[in-house]
């Protein structure tokens, strides 16, 4: 509607939905159920927010889950994309690489826990390998696949032109061709990692963490606490998955508007 | 200098119950320096088969392809190739695509977007320069396409169906631009297309392939001066004799 209706979509329907939704909420937490350790209402969620911020801890689980995260995502991408390349690239590695890859994947990454304490002990690099786990397969496969997928023709057009080392092809023209879908792999990466933070702190690898607290507040059973880490994860999710939308996709990727439509 | 000596070529891919397909038998053709020469055949005669190994992107079984004096082994600077289907590279500007092939070859940027204007101008694109391809439309991408070929300074010119995929009327004012570039830059040039119409209006001479197994079947020398003029009694007529030869002696059984 208007000028709001930037994507066809009227952002004041969203705002309109997240307010019937607390509407809801409160309305059954503190009418219905009235017992805040079933259901703590909007209003209790509030009020236990603005004491954790006044207390401070809040700030250092964030920081300290952040570091959990780029940890686990950045030796994702670090393995993740090479290895993807190279796979995508020559069909002897992938003959030998996807094997063992195809095995490995399907194990969940928290069934790695005791082997990241075992190797890692209780460390923040044992957070960081549980996310890792998770984040590495969906890197791999879309670097992968991109490559693979890379078109012939711009291949051969870039060797008429005078580009015919491996290296420049890869350099020039097969990576900037599977960007997309490297980047979507980062973004899937990006949100299976986020999931795996909480489990990952589950095991005592610190004291601080979004995902160790809300374990600690359960057990004190402040549950009006749980969900305002329960909250924060979300959003903080949902902000990873916006940089991606509306920065990532934007600067890098923007040679693509149109091709679409 | 531009001239292609043909000799021989010979090519043949397995088949599924272990025969061989032969794509080209014993293939000879000499292309002159500044000449333009149609491919003219059916799909699957080998025409593209043939392209390909002037490009130095396949090789042959055997023979030869000989440009001025050097046989060509791999891609090769002095060859440029325009693609069938749409070859720009789409993560980069159109300026950036016309650049790609100084820049392979080192030439700061500054330098390289002076020679790659140049070559912008040629097509009249200029008003894209700094347009993605997927904002130009079929006629566009492939005139930027023969920008981008031309830019290394080739004395072979490659174009392999370059305007198939056009509507007739973009096609027809296509085929004419190419013509003043040629006049302009002139390169030799072999030309593919299976198209009479398209031969007859660009072509000095006209090479009628066959299928299976892909050779020459005849030489046309198309003696009209241009610019030819499509709707002439001549035009129809050199087309008329063309296509008569063509249903003569290069029948497709």
């Amino acid at each position: 509607m208007g000028k709001h209706a930037k994507n066809g979509r009227d952002w004041r329907l969203g705002v309109l939905a997240i307010a019937l939704a607390l509407i809801v909420w409160q309305f059954i937490a503190a009418v219905i159920i009235r017992y805040p350790f079933i259901l703590p209402a909007p209003t209790d969620v509030a009020l236990a927010f603005v004491s954790l911020v006044a207390k401070g801890d809040i700030f250092i689980d964030l920081g300290t889950s952040l570091v959990h995260f780029a940890i686990g995502l950045g030796l994702a991408l670090i393995v993740g994309i090479p290895l993807g390349i190279v796979m995508g690239w020559n069909r002897r590695i992938e003959a030998l690489a996807d094997p063992v890859i195809e095995l490995l994947r399907p194990i969940p990454p928290l069934a790695w826990i005791p082997f990241a304490i075992i190797w890692f002990g209780l460390t923040s690099f044992s957070a960081g390998f549980i996310i890792f786990i998770g984040a590495v397969f969906p890197i791999i496969i879309n670097t992968y696949s991109g490559f693979r997928g890379v078109p012939r023709v711009f291949v051969e057009a870039a060797k008429m032109l005078g580009c015919t080392r491996d290296r420049d092809l890869v350099r020039f023209i097969a990576f900037p061709a599977a960007l997309p879908s490297v980047a979507a792999g980062i973004r899937i990466a990006t949100g299976v990692g986020w999931m795996c933070l909480v489990a990952a702190e589950l095991f005592g690898v610190s004291n601080f963490g979004l995902g160790q607290k809300l374990w600690f507040y359960y057990s004190l059973h402040q549950m009006d606490s749980v969900v305002v880490y329960m909250i924060l994860l979300g959003l903080i999710g949902l902000a990873f998955d916006m940089i991606f939308r509306h920065y990532i996709d934007k600067k890098f990727l923007k040679w693509r508007t149109g091709e679409v439509a | 200098m531009g001239d292609l000596v043909i000799k021989n070529l010979n090519q043949s891919f397995p088949r599924d119950d272990g025969s061989r397909l032969v794509v080209l038998e014993n293939l000879s053709l000499d292309v002159k320096d500044k000449e333009f020469v149609c491919i003219l055949g059916s799909s699957g005669c080998g025409k593209t088969t043939l392209l390909r190994m002037i490009a130095g992107l396949d090789n042959a079984e055997s023979g030869s392809v000989v440009l001025d004096g050097e046989e060509i082994r791999g891609p090769n600077p002095k060859v440029g190739m325009v693609f069938q289907e749409y070859s720009l590279f789409p993560w980069r500007t159109v300026i950036d695509n016309i650049a790609f092939g100084l820049e392979m070859r080192g030439i700061p940027k500054e330098e390289r977007h002076r020679v790659a204007e140049e070559y912008l101008e040629l097509v009249n694109l200029s008003q894209f320069r700094d347009s993605y391809p997927s904002e130009l439309s079929g006629g566009m991408r492939q005139r930027v396409a023969v920008a981008r070929a031309l830019a290394l300074d080739p004395v072979v010119l490659l174009m392999d169906e370059p305007f198939g995929a056009l509507d007739a009327q973009t096609r027809n004012k296509l085929q004419i631009e190419l013509l003043e570039i040629w006049e302009k830059t002139k390169k030799t040039v072999v030309f593919i297309t299976h198209s009479v119409d398209e031969a007859v209006f660009l072509a000095d001479r006209i090479v009628v392939m066959t299928p299976r197994p892909g050779r020459i079947c005849q030489i046309f020398e198309i003696p009209l001066p241009r610019p030819r003029d499509r709707t002439s009694p001549m035009f129809a007529e050199i087309r008329r004799e063309v296509l008569d030869l063509i249903n003569q002696h290069c029948s497709i059984q």
